[in-house]
């Protein structure tokens, strides 16, 4: 206690009540300026929730259009355009930069009871680049559209028209601000952990991030060098990817699936480290099995660089090589399954509390599970060249990226809305928007499992009349789970109306981030963070955690 | 004075932030000690190179598997490579390397002048290899030995050699752009060495432009071999 009392009249930080880090710097330069995780972390999140928007909005003009077996709203050309944007705008500048760069950015410091991130600048600076590469993306809507579908195959995707050569370079900008989160987040975990914090003290977020930290630093490279050369060979045709002139158009889908596979775990490990975080704060219970949880995302990390070929079963790659990627890709789901039995251990004869974020929670328990399971048939090679380019695939996929990722993704946004923020949102209103989006998300998507096993193509423009009663079904579901995630953002958005009234922990949160203040001050906390129990340790015989010193 | 900062904190940075280190403008504030600093530092930079080894990796594999698919056409191209001028450049870069690891070490001892120079020295030498490049790729043009569209050679009696060129001039190209990155680097340290700011305790920055200058020379001596001693 007294060398806590040291540190914080050493360290100095003395704040004012009610200064905090949103109003302590003042200006727009002091936003597009800031060093601080926490301005870089919301600055991340309001762009990320834009294009969250963007793409929400096309894929409800993708479901309109398909309520009727001809043309309903757009022309054929459109379409393409339109399918390819909510795609290639969901997963580079949403999904994969929602959880890491804007959650992440904002928690992962104050968990490790950090003042910042290792390299503050290099985190500025990847959110420029974010920017940038957003704009070229935007841009090529503007300049001609792409229609190659998001994996930009060969070689249809070196013969189109349109702004291919812009949305690849977009790509590859993107990357770079993906990899120096990573790093960024690598040497922060490594060497700004608070004393006492051993590798098993970390919050299982941590963990989760490390791995997909490793992911997004071990494949973003050869996405880069991918996309430099589909660039290359658009612009010169320097014969690489293009059949026609002695290229080899499956090495493009090899190097793509190389890092685009991985990428999935990108996608997903962050998922799990909510998950991870919200069940056992709301089963108020330590969580079971922390080492499996732990290392089954590192496992997850290592084994996901091996399976890429699951998404080459029918291009022609050798029957040995399938059966082997099909082999690797079931070892995938034993680390998988063992965090979901954890999770379900955990929340067993624990004192469950269904807010909010836990009602996220459990709906991420089921609609990842579907959405495992369903992986397995398609690991599976005969199932597969069955299933291969069908709705059951946009149904899996969609299970696993929006039932899992982004359904953690909103319980962890309501979880650290009020760290974030100050505000507490309206319970009840929350309960009936997660319900909404659970329900109006089952109705779209897993008719689209049953229109996929009948025979229904993806991305096609029109379809057999005998397809259009599930069609339809799924289009109203659509319009259920757009209703209650517009419900979600307004009563959000409404929490800006009010007075700051969250307190410090209102979930009784055990890891770092809930002894700072809601919101946090500039430097993160007023007296130096020790750690003296571990961050599931709901028992409560157990002395608490000093307090710490009382503002000035 | 800095000495003895490094030893009152002890290694978990526990606790106390020492006083001076919070004077210390080169002690970003968020890290306890320079230790930890240069640790943070150290990690970062590795996992940088492991992200230009990947991106490298993803030609080297691309040129495996053509070279592969057009065996003839790889080696009858790389036959107007000048292989002396290659071997060159290989020495020039391997000296480089060398005097990066003697700046850092005058860095590490607290030798300014000595580090100064060995800086300058990497430098040059980076500078000749361009030159030596420049020379080449300038023959290349001139015989139409260029990439994709662009090739128009004369006299070929095997087709597709362009696709060699095509990769030569990427995985050069790529090359020659870390160059003068590791060239703006190293200028960038040394401007900051004649300022006097590195010293036994903090140098840092000279060891890190130092590993990113030996990743530059180490994917040279891939890149040799591969394309100017095909057989």
């Amino acid at each position: 206690m007294a060398d806590v009392l040291t540190a914080n009249t050493l360290a100095g930080h003395h704040h004012n009540p009610g200064e905090n880090y949103l109003n302590s710097p003042k200006g727009l330069m002091s936003w597009l300026g800031t060093v601080d995780h926490k301005l870089i972390g919301i600055m991340y999140l309001w762009s990320i929730l834009f294009f969250f928007f963007v793409a929400g909005i096309l894929a409800l003009l993708l479901r309109i259009e398909l309520l009727t077996p001809k043309q309903t709203i757009m022309t054929a050309e459109q379409y393409n355009q339109v399918f390819t944007l909510h795609g290639a705008i969901m997963v580079f500048l949403f999904i994969i930069p929602s959880v890491p760069a804007a959650l992440g950015n904002f928690v992962l410091p104050l968990m490790l009871g950090a003042k910042d991130v290792a390299f503050p600048r290099l985190n500025l600076l990847s959110l420029y680049i974010y920017w940038v590469g957003a704009l070229m993306a935007v841009g090529s809507i503007i300049f001609g559209g792409i229609d190659t579908g998001w994996t930009f195959y060969t070689p249809y995707s070196t013969t189109t028209g349109g702004a291919v050569s812009l949305m690849t370079m977009a790509v590859f900008v993107l990357g770079f601000s993906s990899i120096f989160t990573g790093v960024n987040f690598v040497a922060t975990i490594h060497k700004l952990r608070a004393p006492g914090q051993g590798w098993f003290q970390l919050p299982l977020f941590v963990w989760s991030m490390y791995a997909t930290a490793l992911i997004q630093i071990m494949a973003t490279p050869v996405l880069g060098i991918t996309v430099l050369l589909l660039f290359m060979e658009r612009m010169f045709h320097i014969g690489i990817f293009d059949p026609r002139i002695g290229g080899d158009p499956v090495l493009f889908q090899h190097f793509f699936w190389f890092y685009s596979h991985p990428a999935v775990y990108i996608m997903i490990v962050p998922g799990f480290a909510i998950i991870s975080e919200i069940i056992p704060v709301f089963s108020k219970k330590t969580i079971f099995g922390y080492k499996a949880i732990a290392f089954s995302s590192v496992a997850i990390a290592i084994v996901g660089f091996l399976v890429w070929g699951h998404h080459m079963f029918v291009s022609g790659q050798s029957t040995l090589a399938g059966a082997i990627f099909s082999f690797l890709t079931f070892l995938v789901a034993i680390p998988s399954a063992v965090k979901v039995f954890n999770w379900l251990a955990t929340m067993y004869r624990g004192s469950i509390d269904l807010s909010t974020p836990m009602l996220y929670a459990i709906s991420f328990l089921m609609l990842f599970s579907i959405g495992g399971l369903t992986g397995i048939y398609l690991g599976a090679m005969a199932v597969d060249v069955h299933l291969h380019d069908t709705y059951f695939i946009v149904a899996h996929f969609h299970y696993v990226m929006m039932g899992g990722t982004v359904i953690a993704f909103l319980g962890g946004l309501h979880y650290w809305w009020p760290k974030m923020f100050g505000r507490m949102y309206n319970e009840r209103l929350g309960r009936i928007g997660c319900a909404l989006v659970f329900i109006g998300f089952n109705v779209t998507f897993f008719t689209q499992f049953i229109l996929g096993s009948r025979g229904m193509p993806r991305r096609y423009y029109n379809y057999l009349d005998q397809f259009q009663p599930l069609h339809a079904f799924s289009t109203f579901g659509s319009w259920i789970l757009g209703s209650g995630l517009f419900l979600t953002a307004a009563y959000l958005l409404a929490t800006f109306r009010k007075p700051m009234d969250a307190p410090k922990n209102p979930w009784g949160g055990k890891t770092l981030e809930w002894e700072a203040d809601s919101p946090p001050i500039e430097h993160n906390f007023d007296f130096e963070p020790v750690l003296k129990h571990g961050p599931y340790d709901f028992r409560p015989e157990r002395p608490k955690l000093d307090e710490p010193v009382t503002h000035h | 004075m800095n000495q003895s900062l490094t030893t009152d904190v002890d290694v978990r940075g526990e606790h106390h932030l020492a006083h001076e280190a919070e004077h210390d403008s080169r002690l970003q504030h968020h890290f306890a000690t320079f230790e930890q600093q240069f640790d943070a530092a150290k990690i970062g930079m590795w996992l940088f190179l492991a992200t230009e080894v990947l991106l490298f990796g993803g030609l080297f594999v691309g040129f495996a598997l053509q070279q592969a698919a057009h065996p003839l056409a790889f080696l009858e191209a790389h036959h107007h490579l000048d292989k002396r001028l290659g071997a060159l450049n290989t020495v020039v870069l391997l000296f480089s390397s060398f005097t990066a690891v003697m700046a850092v070490w005058s860095a590490q001892h607290s030798r300014r002048k000595a580090t100064t120079t060995y800086l300058l020295i990497t430098l040059v030498c980076a500078a000749m290899f361009l030159v030596v490049k420049g020379f080449e790729y300038h023959h290349k043009f001139e015989e139409g030995l260029l990439p994709g569209m662009f090739y128009h050679h004369q006299g070929d009696t095997v087709p597709n050699q362009f696709i060699f060129y095509s990769f030569y001039f990427m995985m050069t190209g790529l090359h020659g752009i870390h160059v003068l990155a590791g060239m703006g680097a190293i200028t960038w340290v040394l401007i900051r060495n004649l300022r006097g700011e590195f010293n036994s305790t903090y140098y840092s920055p000279v060891d890190l432009a130092a590993l990113y200058w030996h990743l530059v020379d180490l994917i040279w001596i891939y890149l040799f071999p591969l394309l100017y001693l095909i057989t």
